[in-house]
């Protein structure tokens, strides 16, 4: 649908300048970071923004330098982590939204609230529990012992977008479908798998982020670099002496697990385009 | 090319409401049929049933002789164009036409599905929007699309749920014309399912009336407008519809009604010997002519009523004029049911007249009215039924209907035989049913049109 009002140059003016002032106030912190990692150690209290001169000193020293053992196998535990987390809350969520869509069954709704309810339970007071928990049954630094506590935070969000998700999918599409001569099967691979993909995606990408972002878990549950993420990870730097801030390496380290984040949210752009579904039925 | 017949369909739900109660239609080949009747009716779980979306409670369906209650929807071989055209939006058009000749590869190589898409596109003039998507169709456009999907490949039959229920007027009355048109020159059975009884008179072959899950007629559009079976009926089918008027009886067919006495002939009265002192009468609009604008002689072979003019709407090619009247109590109550059954608003009790537009007649003046009374309809407030229906009569306006029928499509047939080429859509009125579908012109249409519209206007405007 074209916009058929047209808007006046003061409220292009005033919508231009909101942008700009959001556009700066989300990436400050960003580039700040940037122009963190890239000061040297003594140029860290340099007292401006800007580095004075560009250093690669602190990548070079999470990636191949005294900081390597910590950085590096906590990048791995959290990629493998959250990965294996978000496919499982995805899988395990089209299933429930799916259910909860198109099903009529007693007890649906409890289902929902119960997952809407999950998402506001605070982490902390369940931390100590489960460490104690998962130190006795043997997760307690564990892949495994990670992944279970993230599904909590991603599984609910997910059942909840893909549900939504779900109930804007024209069902008649199947029916259609079934007339044309489709099996049960090939109705749901031909018309709606390409339908939901894009909410299947967007939900996944939700989901990765929340799971990659977790700190307190990360820090409680885990003791080594067999399971430790990122974020907990990068608590553990230290400077080159005690008496040194780690804070270039550990910027450096932020702006490298930022990277995949970017990655793959550019890769998937195109999938989490919404109104697809548009124009399959009369609007 | 199907015959499809309906035993005593019922289907019920859950609750053990009966959504269908006991429908049996038969349905010839290449005829088409349409499923009419305000919200609620049933109809198109009728249709759900035929094409396989919704389970039959009891009875028999058969397609062609043989049961196919138990077939999956695709094992059934009918197509079908859903109310909201459920469009595959992640398709192009050219594969959206395509997708059921995609799913029986065997049958379709890829040179013949081209064909075909290209034979439908051209009927269907979407050659020029073949690589788009439909979000990016106009509604009429995404309507040819779903028709384009129905009649790709060679089903048994065509099944319609509303197809032109979201397009603007005017739209709808083209496509109106197109379906018929495409309709006989495909020479294939159809089952269309319309709320709209302009598009159940205009289209159909037949026409099945239903209410609240029950068949009420099911015959010619011709029969259901000059010999309906009982109130509901007569109420539901002409534009604007049918006048009805408490009359009293006073016996050998002298009726009394608020506008004066008149008497019915013999003919007419006969199945009234037995008819209760409160009857309910029904005259359709246009049985009205204005007394002034015709010889004293002519006056003399009909009845005159003498009434006041409450509003008039002038259309160009004729006037409405609005005749208040009072009904008594008993009336009122089987008038008031009435216009519940046919998703009515509680409509004020008045007559409608289509009058001559050369008539004078004006807000507030006394008019004369002249009718035939072999025009009129008795009908018995209790049960509804028509008493006055003539079953001969009837019998004979469906023989002529069927007759006619069968030559526009035994001459539909012959020139897809000769010509080997299928007329194109654009070819203006000449071709293949051109009795048939000359019905459908535009004009009845408007002026149906505007008769639905007018008169609701009046109903809210005070």
């Amino acid at each position: 649908m074209a916009a058929t009002r047209t808007t006046s140059p003061l409220t292009k003016t005033l919508w231009i300048v909101a942008f700009v002032l959001i556009a700066l106030w989300a990436l400050f912190p960003v580039v700040w970071i940037l122009s963190l990692s890239l000061k040297s150690p003594s140029d860290i209290a340099n007292r401006q923004f800007w580095p004075t001169e560009l250093s690669w000193e602190n990548y070079d020293l999470i990636l191949f330098g005294g900081a390597q053992e910590l950085f590096l196998p906590a990048l791995r535990n959290s990629i493998g982590i959250c990965l294996i987390a978000t496919l499982v809350a995805v899988v395990l969520s089209t299933l429930a939204a799916y259910a909860i869509a198109r099903l009529d069954f007693p007890g649906k709704n409890v289902v929902l609230y119960m997952s809407l309810a999950i998402t506001v339970f605070p982490v902390i007071s369940i931390v100590t529990p489960l460490f104690n928990l998962w130190s006795t049954i043997g997760l307690y630094d564990t892949w495994l012992g990670l992944i279970i506590p993230y599904l909590s935070l991603t599984l609910p969000i997910s059942i909840w977008t893909l549900t939504s998700f779900f109930k804007e999918i024209p069902w008649e599409l199947e029916q259609a479908a079934q007339v044309d001569g489709a099996t049960a099967f090939q109705a749901f691979r031909k018309v709606i798998v390409p339908l939901a993909a894009p909410g299947v995606f967007t939900t996944a990408i939700i989901a990765f982020f929340i799971a990659w972002n977790d700190f307190l878990y990360g820090i409680s549950l885990t003791s080594t670099s067999a399971a430790r993420p990122v974020p907990a990870a990068l608590s553990f730097f230290t400077g080159a002496s005690q008496f040194e801030e780690p804070a270039g390496s550990i910027a450096a380290a932020s702006i490298v697990v930022t990277i995949p984040v970017i990655i793959i949210v550019l890769l998937f752009q195109r999938q989490i385009v919404s109104g697809l579904t548009s124009g399959a039925v009369k609007g | 090319m199907a015959e499809i017949e309906l035993r005593n369909l019922v289907k019920r739900y859950g609750d053990g409401f009966p959504a269908v109660n006991d429908v049996s239609l038969r349905i010839e080949d290449g005829e088409f049929v349409i499923l009419v009747g305000p919200s609620g009716s049933g109809k198109s779980t009728v249709l759900r049933m035929i094409v396989g979306l919704e389970d039959i409670t009891d009875g028999d369906l058969l397609i062609d002789g043989e049961r196919v209650n138990d077939k999956a929807p695709r094992d059934r071989d009918l197509s079908m164009v859903f109310q909201n055209y459920a469009l595959y939006p992640h398709l192009t058009v050219y594969e959206n036409i395509a997708f059921p000749l995609r799913l029986d590869k065997t049958s379709y190589p890829e040179d013949e599905v081209k064909a075909r898409v290209d034979r439908a596109a051209t009927m269907l003039e979407l050659g020029e929007h073949l690589e788009r998507k439909p979000a990016n169709l106009s509604g009429g456009q995404r309507q040819r699309v779903a028709m384009g999907r129905a009649i790709v490949r060679d089903a048994k039959a065509f099944l319609f749920d509303e197809p032109l229920s979201n397009l603007d007027a005017k739209l709808r009355g083209q496509m109106r014309t197109e379906i018929a048109r495409m309709q006989r020159n495909l020479g294939v059975t159809t089952v269309y399912v319309t709320h709209d009884q302009t598009e159940a008179m205009t289209l159909g072959d037949k026409v099945a009336v239903l209410k609240r899950g029950a068949l009420q007629q099911y015959a010619s559009p011709q029969e259901l407008y000059r010999e309906p079976v009982n109130i509901f009926v007569a109420g539901f089918i002409g534009s604007p519809s049918m006048n009805f008027l408490p009359v009293t009886n006073r016996g050998n067919g002298e009726l009394e009604s608020p506008f004066g006495t008149f008497r019915l002939p013999e003919e007419r009265a006969r199945g009234m010997a037995e008819a209760p002192e409160l009857l309910i009468a029904g005259l359709r609009p246009e049985a009205f002519q204005d007394a002034d604008l015709l010889e004293e002689d002519e006056l003399d072979r009909g009845a005159v009523i003498t009434a006041e003019v409450d509003v008039t709407e002038w259309l160009g090619n004729e006037i409405y004029a609005y005749l208040p009247f009072e009904a008594t109590p008993e009336v009122q109550e089987s008038l008031d049911e009435l216009d519940r059954d046919l998703d009515g608003e509680g409509m004020r009790t008045q007559v409608v007249a289509a009058l001559d537009p050369q008539s004078r007649v004006r807000e507030g003046d006394t008019v004369r009215l002249f009718f035939d009374p072999a025009d009129v309809m008795v009908f018995d407030p209790a049960t509804g039924d028509n008493l006055t229906r003539d079953e001969e009569r009837a019998a004979e306006i469906t023989r002529k209907s069927e007759e006619a029928r069968r030559r526009a499509l035994e001459r539909a047939r012959s020139e897809q035989g000769a010509g080997g080429q299928k007329r194109g859509s654009g070819n203006g009125a000449a071709g293949a049913g051109q009795s048939a579908s000359g019905r459908t012109d535009a004009g009845t249409g408007d002026r149906t049109a505007d008769g639905g519209s007018t008169t609701g206007s009046t109903s809210t405007g005070r």
